[in-house]
């Protein structure tokens, strides 16, 4: 009944080859974009905004980006936070530096040199393949946290060696500082976010995605027939770090506004990230989405009913609930090891001869 | 000898011993890897969880005290006894393999024939799940462990390099002993995967699983076993870095630090695991000491992993690994 493609004719080679071919699927499209950038600004309030859905953009375009790294280029990265680390640090000199320019600028610029030191970090990546290679990501985690604390030049020679968002405006609405508002904030996120997904689906499915998944499913086999793996390696790491150096500049400033490196950007982000994709879907823009908004939701759910309705002390719910992720990614792992984006699918296939399947 | 060249040779010695501790957690890591070819980065936790296990024996420690008091508003924390060590070690050697057993039947059985990337994240998942497990059944308070193991300054060490030197080395009681069990370890471990039946079919698994399946092998069986050892060396680990550091979260990030010591050493070789332990230990101590003074200190941090990421462009199979042939 829903998602048919019978009577949608394509009349051109556009039509055939755009991102939603099927109509049902392009209106469900139009309709999400209608009430996220139409309907949600207008009823969030802070507890919203701050529990949900300014982490929840967040963290997609962190989870975009290691997806177009993990995803679709195949490279197994455990560097995240400390790319993150990176952006939240770069804009903070940046805004720092010259309050005068837009904190729009100043965000896409952090981007930019975190795809510099991610480009810089990538380069082993040449010689090392695999786990090797998530493990030498490592060293970037490490070495980049621990950058970031020892030289003082990094968080303007601060005493509590915290570094501080600054209030920066866009047309006139503070987004990041003290006085921001709940729609201000979200409004922000989520015009990044959605240029950046935009940007991720077109680049993944023209030439660069192809190259990248050519290197993915066969590193060899790929250079046989002409994908040069220098060029298309490191273009994965750069963008990919593009998208998490944005990432971290926004958790940073519009999302926590003070940050210590180490528990802002630990080994545990990297984790969570990479569950994101992981439970979402490894090479799927829908996954990025899925699986950051199922890991922004959960905790806050159980959090709610064991400490709200349970009464629970708050240590020992975080236990459970460190017990209930554990055994939810090896459960989503066990069951559907393609994640999120692939129960959508097959949800999809169903509803399309939904209420009569036979 | 000059000052400087006996306190660096001190830092060194230590560096070594912190390095057999290394080895021994990698050691847990190249079993599953070799027999299974599962990046198991559950490792670490279960060294904590070990760990937690055999003090919470030791102490009488009523199991799940925290959540059944939450629950039924009860007051229960213990039962009132204190077991020798060894009893408390052998009980915890038996949750070990209850562990390796549950681990099998219920993650790894259903996991057979999917990409090593997916099975890592698989041991990920456990390692938070044992990581709630751990601190739900014990508490998730530092623990004290003891189990009568010598610690302090080694006072014979002291003396003699003191006479013969005019300077005493700190050497820790506990360190020399975590070395000879570890040598100890490594011993049994090579008779037993050379000489033994098991070992052999564990050898078996590891080279190729149909082959092995085909000749009468129980695939099953060798991942419990091959996780029952696992988990006992955890243990070994645990009671080691418990004791010198007391039983706590920070326990299980010491799988992270084994991680560059198994890339430098390759995945898939035992010496590789135990030598790649003493560079990495040695050389983060030794850098500490001569270069750490000079770029703000704290570099153990990242320091073992760099030292692997420089060796690795080199040598991408690591120093005792198998070389790496692909094939299209």
């Amino acid at each position: 009944m829903f998602y048919r493609e019978a009577g949608d004719f394509k009349t051109s080679y556009a039509d055939d080859s755009q991102t939603f071919p099927i109509r049902f699927d392009r209106l469900r499209y139009y309709a999400v974009i209608a009430v996220a950038f139409g309907v949600i600004p207008f009823f969030i309030n802070d507890y919203w905004a701050n529990a949900v859905f300014v982490p929840f953009l967040i963290y997609a375009i962190a989870a975009l980006g290691l997806n177009i790294l993990t995803g679709y280029c195949g490279q197994v990265s455990l560097g995240t936070g400390g790319f993150m680390a990176v952006g939240a640090y770069a804009v903070y000199k940046l805004m720092t530096a010259f309050p005068e320019v837009s904190i729009l600028i100043h965000v896409l610029l952090a981007g930019g040199i975190t795809a510099v030191v991610g480009v810089l970090f990538g380069l082993p990546s040449l010689r090392i393949k695999g786990f090797y290679l998530a493990v030498a990501t490592l060293a970037a985690q490490f070495f980049l946290v621990w950058l970031f604390n020892k030289v003082p030049w990094f968080y303007n020679y601060s005493a509590s060696g915290q570094i501080s968002a600054p209030e920066r405006t866009v047309l006139g609405h503070a987004v990041t500082g003290a006085s921001t508002t709940a729609p201000a904030k979200y409004l922000f996120c989520l015009i990044i976010l959605f240029a950046l997904a935009w940007l991720a689906r077109n680049l993944t499915r023209g030439t660069v995605g192809r190259k990248w998944m050519a290197i993915r499913d066969m590193d060899i086999a790929a250079e046989i027939i002409g994908v040069n793996p220098l060029t298309t390696k490191l273009s994965a790491f750069a963008i990919s770090s593009f998208y998490i150096g944005v990432a971290g500049a926004l958790f940073f400033s519009v999302y926590l506004g003070a940050v210590e490196v180490g528990e802002a950007f630990g080994i545990q982000k990297s984790f969570l990230i990479l569950f994101m994709i992981i439970i979402g879907g490894l090479g799927s823009i829908f996954g990025s989405f899925a699986g950051a908004a199922f890991l922004v939701l959960l905790p806050v759910l159980l959090k709610n009913i064991l400490v709200g309705h349970l009464g629970w002390a708050t240590d020992l719910a975080a236990h459970v609930e460190l017990m209930i992720v554990g055994a939810l990614i090896v459960i989503f792992l066990i069951a559907e090891p393609h994640g999120m984006a692939q129960l959508w699918r097959l949800a999809k296939e169903k509803l399309r001869l939904w209420p009569f399947p036979h | 000898m000059p000052d400087q060249l006996l306190y660096a040779i001190e830092a060194g010695l230590n560096g070594l011993m912190a390095g057999v501790l290394y080895s021994l957690v990698a050691l847990g890591f190249v079993l599953i890897f070799k027999a299974s070819g599962i990046f198991n980065y559950a490792q670490g936790v279960l060294a904590l969880f070990a760990a937690l296990t055999l003090v919470g024996f030791q102490n009488g420690q009523i199991p799940f005290a925290h959540l059944i008091n939450a629950v039924f508003g009860t007051d229960l924390h213990e039962f009132g006894w204190h077991l020798p060590a060894i009893v408390a070690i052998v009980l915890t050697g038996a949750v070990m393999v209850g562990l390796a057993i549950i681990i099998e039947r219920y993650v790894l059985k259903h996991l057979v024939n999917q990409a090593p990337i997916i099975l890592f994240m698989a041991t990920i998942g456990m390692a938070y799940f044992l990581e709630g497990l751990g601190d739900i059944m014990w508490g998730a308070d530092i623990k004290k462990l003891d189990v009568g193991l010598p610690q302090g300054i080694n006072e014979t060490i002291d003396t003699v390099t003191f006479n013969a030197l005019g300077y005493g080395f700190f050497i820790d009681n506990l360190d020399i002993v975590a070395s000879v069990v570890a040598a100890l370890l490594v011993i049994s471990l090579t008779i037993f995967s050379q000489y033994s039946k098991q070992g052999r079919a564990l050898r078996a698994v590891a080279d190729d699983h149909q082959a092995a399946l085909s000749v009468g092998i129980s695939l099953r069986f060798i991942w419990v076993l091959v996780w029952s050892i696992a988990g006992f060396v955890a243990l070994v680990a645990g009671i080691m870095w418990g004791s010198k550091s007391g039983v706590q979260f920070s326990l299980s990030l010491i799988a992270l630090k084994a991680l560059p010591v198994l890339m430098l050493g390759g995945f898939t070789s035992i010496p590789g695991a135990i030598v790649g332990g003493l560079i990495i230990g040695m050389g983060e101590k030794l850098f500490e000491f001569f270069v750490g003074p000079m770029i703000g200190g704290a570099t153990e941090n990242w320091f073992a992993y760099a030292l692997a990421l420089l060796f690795l462009v080199f040598r991408p199979q690591g120093l005792f690994g198998e070389k790496i042939i692909e094939r299209v």
